[in-house]
């Protein structure tokens, strides 16, 4: 504007400039040292996470009562040509991330088997993670981290593999957490409220989710459908909620999504539920209204206890690029968010963005989905996905 | 979180000041900035490298303009090949088809893309603005209530939905839905169909299918403007199995920066046709190339400012409004042609949510209360005033103020407010001029913050902003500078408070940008 005129001024001015563009990059943080999580999970939660067989998977499946898996359902399943009950766990993880994986694996093995590791390769390398959605800034550190010693030297295919999975491992394994929804011991509800921008996949995660603790583990589950917004939202999550056995409660279209939540604890406190689910609508984390909405709902809650919730997880879909940086900074300022959800792993996309996030953030990465039947979610494993996401073989 | 790219480049360009020509290691290391800024705005790396490859071509050997940075200079020939590659001018590709009726529009997409929503959207929009008589059926057998949310969408937008029959495939359901369209006399029959991985053969086999078994007139692939890197490899699966005619970019009313837009145009060669811009049935928007390509570059007012020193405007005439300003000559003419040149812009508010880093502030106005209804008051002001009067506000006394005001039905409050502002106007002008430029950018840090203020400043060049000025004097249509007009007292609401007049700097400078660069095109 006028003021800014200042003619006379000229070399000033210039030099104030100048001044004002220097570029100031972001002081990358340090990668935290790991930590052993395993400590943190029960005998039985190892036990099922690593070393189940897949004899004992099938068996736990096979037991499950799956309430109204009628034809549809069945058809619904887009992933697999074959029953999935026949599969393992391991093998149905890989089989989906190896599908995220299967581009960047081909583009590894186009490399020459062994070469020495000049500065083309390292580009090379780079561009293979950027193509993953590790984003420009993240890959660079990755695979400079990687060149460090190895530079001039020869390398061979599998062993750069190795490396980069190892790197990438080292970021994700802080933050390879499963969420366990430990039973509170005051006999009230473990309240989790499950947020994300619009069509993420809430709904069908929390579906998933309550069918494991409900079916699987035995544990009473709720879900309250707080999106009261979408057209079709409650009766979608009805049918999730009838297929995991839950308890179901909702208002109707237009109400307001704090009453529900409210209503929900209110029943699930009265019924001894051990669980209870707060679905919400799908918002963009820049709307302040709808986020001011969100934080309704915990402040409500909080009135009843000041320890709700228990847990806030938010939903990524694999398939978003850089601009999940920010959504979880914003839903993280806003609704304190306690963990990370990765959805829509089964398809072309790689999810790589959740390495930056985890280098960032230090969010932990609960688990994640990799197709839309009733079972397609897993613990998220940070070495399986590392490994996964440059095609080595664990 | 994002470096505005002007910003990037500044750096490698500052030792490029007077020299002739943009050289090829200069360019080459300003290219490496454009890489990574393309990469962080989400463009998919071997469309990428493409563009980069292109653009530097075109830049290597081009005459330093005088007046205007190199950096600048580059970031207009990457905004220039951007907008080209994004569509251009070409807006009857853009335009939706129609064939005899009843035809139809087959929607594709990843699960969560907005396809059912985009289908309500598209369907509401054409029924009401194009008068079309629109069916549309959920062609969605898998999804819960994913054809219950159709219907329901339908009974909300007042377009009719086909009826949901348990049972049927997707290719029966769009066959029945055709034969309704013929039967009930549709122009137009929107098949929204069920999310799908690109990699599902099966799936993607049933799309094909539904295609081959409709004919569809438009196949439009929906996607979301946060995708990735992924967006690639969905645009190339879609296109290579169900041939598409468009593309809808969804979700553009959050704050990603749309990389996906020009991986998609490019992979597909597709327009891109419609953008969703809100959870609002009308939230449904034309697709502008030039405002992608401003949106993924993370700025707009340099490009404008860039594109109005290459038109070039005579210079002296400039000078000689800067001056004037300077002195703090500063009448109600000026006031006049700034306040409409805000209304035309779609008012202040509206302005400031445009300007890079400048959207908190535009919250707060909102907040303070502060509209346009203010702008529409003083402007009958100044026009009850004698062109006397304007050229010298000193002339007011008291029963020209009183005329003045029944002129205008106003009060002489409102008068006496107006000659206030226009005092303090000219008050800080000369104070600028004191204080000069080191002074006046520590105080828009303390206002602003840092990064703010970083942004602000790189749009303002002084030469560009006595360009603006030129404009705003000569022209009928005048896009300048705009001194934000209710000074320090309308902006109440802002901590620590705007100096009387001050305004906000650099709001013409975008402000000036979409006509401005339509003009320049024309030339």
């Amino acid at each position: 504007m006028v003021f800014w005129r200042k003619k006379k001024n000229a070399t000033e001015q210039e030099k104030q400039e100048q001044e004002d563009k220097v570029i100031h990059h972001p002081e990358e943080p340090e990668i935290e040292p790991p930590t052993e999580y395993e400590a943190e999970l029960s005998e039985d939660q190892k036990h099922e996470i690593f070393e189940e067989t897949e004899e004992e998977i099938i068996e736990e499946l096979e037991e499950t009562p799956v309430p109204e898996m009628t034809r549809e359902i069945i058809e619904e399943d887009e992933e697999l040509d074959v029953p999935e009950e026949k599969q393992g766990w391991f093998s149905r993880m890989t089989e989906g991330l190896s599908k995220s994986s299967n581009k960047i694996t081909q583009g590894l093995t186009d490399l020459v088997t062994k070469k020495k590791l000049d500065q083309d390769l390292l580009d090379e390398l780079e561009d293979l993670l950027i193509t993953a959605d590790l984003g420009p800034k993240t890959a660079a550190k990755i695979v400079e981290e990687f060149g460090k010693d190895r530079f001039g030297k020869d390398i061979s295919e599998e062993e750069i593999r190795l490396a980069l999975a190892e790197s990438i491992a080292n970021i994700l394994t802080p933050v390879a957490k499963p969420q366990t929804f430990e039973k509170r011991e005051d006999g009230k509800p473990f309240v989790t409220i499950v947020v994300g921008v619009n069509g993420v996949g809430k709904t069908t995660t929390i579906g998933k989710v309550a069918h494991d603790l409900q079916m699987t583990q035995k544990r009473p589950t709720m879900i309250a459908a707080a999106d009261t917004f979408r057209a079709a939202a409650i009766e979608q999550l009805e049918v999730w909620a009838k297929r995991a056995g839950c308890p179901f409660v909702s208002k109707e279209i237009g109400s307001d999504a704090a009453a529900v939540a409210f209503e929900a604890y209110e029943k699930a406190k009265a019924e001894g539920t051990e669980v209870l689910f707060i679905d919400t609508a799908g918002r963009l984390h820049n709307k302040a209204n709808l986020m001011a909405e969100l934080e309704k709902i915990v402040r409500v809650l909080k009135k009843q206890d000041e320890t709700l919730p228990h847990a806030v997880l938010l939903v990524l879909d694999a398939t978003t690029g850089q601009n999940a940086f920010e959504q979880v900074r914003i839903f993280k300022e806003m609704m304190n968010v306690t963990g990370l959800i990765v959805t829509k792993l089964d398809g072309s996309a790689k999810g790589g963005v959740v390495v930056g996030l985890a280098d960032e953030f230090g969010l932990p990465i609960h688990m994640i989905g990799v197709g839309e039947q009733i079972g397609d979610l897993r613990p998220f494993d940070a070495q399986d996905f590392a490994n996964s996401l440059v095609g080595a073989n664990s | 979180m994002f470096e505005n790219l002007s910003n990037r480049l500044g750096g490698v360009f500052d030792k490029l000041r007077g020299k002739g020509a943009l050289k090829e290691s200069d360019v080459d290391e300003a290219m490496r900035e454009i890489r990574v800024a393309l990469l962080e705005a989400d463009v998919a790396l071997p469309v990428v490298k493409q563009f980069v490859a292109n653009v530097k071509e075109e830049a290597v050997g081009q005459d330093v303009i005088k007046g205007v940075n190199p950096a600048q200079q580059v970031v207009k020939i990457v905004n220039d090949a951007m907008v080209e590659m994004l569509g251009g001018d070409n807006e009857d590709e853009r335009a939706l088809k129609f064939a005899s009726a009843p035809c139809a529009y087959l929607m594709v997409g990843l699960q969560g893309s907005g396809k059912t929503t985009t289908t309500a959207k598209i369907a509401k929009f054409l029924t009401d603005k194009q008068r079309k008589k629109v069916l549309m059926a959920s062609l969605d057998v898998y999804r819960p209530a994913a054809q219950l949310q159709l219907k329901q969408l339908g009974e909300q937008t007042g377009v009719e939905t086909l009826e949901i029959i348990e049972g049927q495939n997707p290719v029966q359901i769009a066959m029945r839905a055709m034969e309704e369209g013929r039967k009930g006399g549709f122009d137009l029959v929107i098949l929204d169909t069920a999310g799908r991985l690109s990699i599902d053969e099966e799936l993607m086999q049933e799309v094909a299918d539904v295609k081959a078994a409709t004919h569809p007139v438009e196949t439009l692939l929906i996607a979301d403007a946060m995708t990735g890197q992924d967006a690639v490899v969905t645009a190339e699966k879609f296109n290579e199995r169900v041939p598409v005619t468009g593309v809808v970019l969804t979700r553009v009313d959050g704050d990603s920066r749309g990389g996906a837009a020009m991986s998609m145009k490019a992979v597909t060669g597709c327009p891109i046709k419609l953008l969703g811009m809100g959870e609002k049935w009308d939230a449904l928007e034309p697709f502008h190339p030039d405002r992608m390509a401003s949106r993924i570059l993370g700025m707009g007012d340099v490009v404008s400012l860039v594109e109005k020193a290459v038109d070039t405007v005579n210079r002296e005439e400039a000078e000689k409004m800067a001056e004037k300003f300077k002195k703090g000559q500063f009448d109600f003419n000026d006031l006049l042609s700034q306040m409409k040149q805000i209304t035309k812009m779609g008012g202040a508010g509206s302005i400031m949510k445009l300007l890079p880093g400048l959207g908190k502030m535009a919250k707060q106005i909102e907040e303070a209360g502060m509209d346009d209804s203010i702008l529409k008051h003083q402007e009958a002001l100044i026009l009850s005033m004698t062109p006397e009067e304007r050229e010298k506000p000193k002339l007011l006394n008291a029963s020209r103020r009183k005329r003045i005001a029944a002129g205008a039905g106003m009060t002489v409050q409102d008068v006496n407010k107006l000659v206030k502002q226009l005092e303090q106007m000219q008050t800080v002008m000369k104070r600028m001029k004191k204080m000069g430029m080191g002074n006046m950018m520590g105080m828009m840090k303390n206002m602003m913050g840092e990064k703010d203020a970083e942004l602000l400043a790189q749009s303002m060049d002084p030469d560009a902003l006595a360009e603006d000025m030129v404009r705003a004097k000569n022209s009928d249509n005048p896009l300048g500078s705009n001194p934000f007009l209710q000074g320090g007292g309308g902006l109440g609401g802002m901590g620590g408070g705007m100096p009387p007049g001050m305004g906000l700097p650099g709001m013409g400078l975008r402000g000036g940008t979409k006509k401005d660069r339509k003009k320049g095109k024309k030339k």
